[in-house]
């Protein structure tokens, strides 16, 4: 097997704040071989950004990272800000969700990636700028020389995200973060940028973390994906694996939980409750509360991610040998309305007062 | 119902409870400076038509910006509209005064999209969901009993009745809007968004509730969305909307087996589908930039400016028809109604 281009080991993330401690990542580990493309998935608050904002060095100084994240074997965690700096954008590209605020809106969108491929290379202002035009053509923007000059709130959100591709792009990464790149874009644009996304990663040969909780986008890109649940990796496997034969219940309940564009509508599994507060976690697995499968174990013993029926398709659920083969409705309730109150209510207020 | 409404173009079986005819909405631009003169138009809503058949839902789709929201709202008369005749038992509700309104409101609720903006943080929820009562003087004695049935048939528990709305989650909120919009048992029920702002595991819970009631109650939706997966889900019947104009209208399957319209059938390939064997199978149609500005929309038809058949497969001749004659919304032999003068239905799925 080839070494992997990043590493990450054990990361733990907390935040203090005025509630108490807010432990935002707890204990994620995984491996990033060249040129895979790796889906992190997760609902809000599941803590996938912030597992790649510590990898980064991004986090605010008040957060406390703990564990390894290594770049080709050098250490990224504890590294002084100029080692960083001459890492980020030249071999590790991060593209945000939200393309007006990653932009500086005082400049010219051709001087903000001629100004990243500056960073790391020794040309001149004509030459980087030569390689912006060329960057923003590789990218599809129309009329790339012209586009050069514009400021970024001349720009339709779809086009200023495909400038945050140009500059993930410009210093030919070995690897680029997406974190959330299509959520904030209109459908037919997200398709737009997704195709960037593979030219990007076509020209510059980088693997990719893949950072979404759109479960479609992950099917169509992901080689490997890991889903993320309060902080914890709960199930990773190849897209085939999490999609087809999900091990934990969450998996599961997620999917069975999306409405489907290519099937005639059948019942949704919604997930009763809300994901923990991650403020002092309870021992235990996180995801017990809303669990149709819970035992009192459950609450004891925070199940580990182990194997499944292969090595390389992990899951943390004690009972992941009862999902062989379930489909989401055996396992998850689909009622939701009280009926009975409803009837009461209706025969209440029939007539009126 | 009045016998003047001619049916809209695609109406199949059942009464409408509901008919919107040509309706249209123009909001002015106004200049800066202190004469603020108008010195344009956003054609918001152009020339809509349609019918919502009792007990059924109508999904509205299309992308941000292209006026679902604001045929939401001229529908009850929340906004006026500029054109157009809205049709609710017999009345137009569009020519109906505020005062006049009032009494249909009780028929006609709406929820919002974002459940963070639209419940009034200083009130407890029982207040939130009891409002509509008092203000239509229904409250009285057995107000307090049915605030706690609604607040039980949403899901939630009756004795958080008086907590506040930043105590409860999104998706709780969500039913909160539900449970207002139910108390004074409406007939329609327009869902602006009602589940865009929550995350998955929770927006199916909101779209099970809103199914359930629906079958319990008798209700019509008018269900309003940019989500095409969530609309396939819910609707019966569905519309697509693009830049004012509704573009292609039919039953839910056949809409997506058989669409029609170069629009609805980049906006159906663009969607990700959650399966990673079939998602990798799929061929794509991209549309080429993005959405033209609703000020100055571009003639004959709206979408030739992004349509990848004008693009790539039309011949002069053909593109003139495109530039010059705006399609009109009728059968053109694809089983449903379909703004395009070259309309071929495709199987994308």
């Amino acid at each position: 097997m080839t070494e992997p281009v990043l590493e990450v080991e054990d990361l733990h993330v907390t935040f203090p704040t005025d509630d108490g401690l807010v432990t935002a990542v707890r204990g994620v580990s995984y491996r990033l071989r060249p040129g895979e493309v790796l889906g992190i998935v997760g609902e809000s608050g599941s803590g996938k950004s912030v597992t790649s904002l510590a990898v980064m060095g991004l986090l605010p100084a008040t957060a406390r990272v703990t564990g390894s994240a290594r770049y080709r074997g050098r250490e990224l965690l504890g590294a002084s800000d100029s080692e960083l700096s001459g890492i980020r954008g030249k071999n590790v590209a991060m593209i945000f969700q939200d393309p007006m605020t990653s932009l500086n809106p005082v400049y010219s969108v051709g001087y903000q990636i001629a100004e990243a491929v500056r960073a790391h290379n020794d040309v001149s202002k004509q030459a980087a700028m030569s390689r912006a035009i060329e960057l923003l053509d590789t990218v599809r923007i129309p009329n790339a020389a012209e586009r050069a000059a514009s400021y970024p709130h001349e720009l339709s959100g779809g086009m200023r995200q495909r400038v945050v591709i140009a500059i993930a792009m410009a210093n030919d990464p070995d690897v680029i973060i997406a974190d959330e790149p299509t959520t904030a874009l209109d459908v037919t644009v997200q398709a737009q940028i997704m195709q960037a996304l593979e030219t990007a990663k076509t020209a510059t040969g980088a693997a990719m973390v893949l950072i979404t909780h759109d479960l479609g986008v992950i099917a169509g890109q992901a080689d490997r994906v890991m889903v993320m649940y309060a902080g914890k990796l709960v199930e990773a496997g190849s897209a085939e694996d999490v999609f087809y034969t999900p091990r934990m219940p969450y998996t599961l309940g997620l999917l069975g939980s999306l409405p489907r564009l290519d099937q005639k509508s059948k019942q949704l599994t919604p997930i009763v409750g809300a994901p923990p507060s991650l403020i002092n976690m309870p021992p235990g697995c996180p995801f017990t509360p809303r669990c149709p499968l819970a035992q009192p174990v459950c609450d004891e013993i925070e199940p580990p991610l182990a194997a499944t029926t292969s090595l390389d398709h992990l899951a943390a659920c004690h009972f992941s040998s009862e999902l062989v083969e379930a489909k989401p409705d055996d396992v998850f309730n689909t009622e939701v309305a009280d009926t009975k109150a409803l009837a009461e209510f209706v025969r209440q207020t029939e007539g009126g007062p | 119902m009045s016998a003047a409404v001619e049916p809209a173009a695609d109406v199949v079986g059942g009464a409408p409870v509901l008919s919107v005819r040509n309706l249209v909405k123009h909001f002015p631009v106004r200049s800066r400076g202190v004469l603020r003169r108008q010195i344009g138009v956003v054609h918001a809503v152009c020339d809509v038509s349609f019918d919502l058949i009792a007990g059924q839902t109508l999904g509205l789709v299309g992308e941000s910006g292209c006026g679902k929201t604001t045929t939401a709202r001229v529908l009850l008369n929340l906004q006026p509209a500029t054109g157009g005749e809205v049709h609710y038992n017999g009345t137009d509700i569009a020519s109906l005064s505020a005062k006049q309104m009032r009494g249909l409101r009780r028929e006609l609720q709406i929820v919002f999209q974002d459940p963070y903006a639209s419940l009034d943080p200083r009130l407890p929820v029982n207040e939130i969901v009891a409002e509509p009562l008092r203000i239509h003087g229904l409250y009285g004695d057995g107000g307090r009993a049915a605030v706690r049935d609604l607040l039980r048939t949403v899901g939630l528990k009756p004795e958080h009745g008086n907590r506040f709305p930043h105590e409860f989650s999104g998706g709780q909120r969500q039913r909160i809007g539900v449970a207002r919009a139910l108390a004074l048992k409406p007939r329609v029920l327009v869902l602006d968004e009602p589940v865009s702002a929550l995350d998955v595991s929770i927006q199916a819970g909101v779209l099970n509730l809103l199914e359930e009631l629906q079958d319990e109650l008798g209700l019509s939706y008018l269900f309003v969305s940019h989500d095409l997966s969530v609309v396939r889900h819910v609707s019966d019947r569905i519309a697509v909307m693009y830049l004012g104009r509704l573009v292609e209208t039919g039953g839910a399957d056949e809409l997506f087996e058989r669409a029609a319209h170069p629009y609805t059938q980049a906006l159906i390939s663009a969607i990700p589908l959650p399966d990673p064997r079939k998602e990798r199978a799929r061929e794509r149609i991209t549309v080429i930039g993005d959405v033209p500005s609703p000020v100055n929309p571009p003639s004959g038809c709206r979408f030739r400016t992004r349509c990848p058949k004008f693009a790539g497969e039309l011949s002069e001749s053909e593109r003139r028809r495109c530039v010059e004659d705006q399609p009109e919304l009728i059968v053109r032999g694809q089983g449903h109604p379909v703004a395009c003068h070259y309309a071929a239905a495709a199987q994308l799925l």
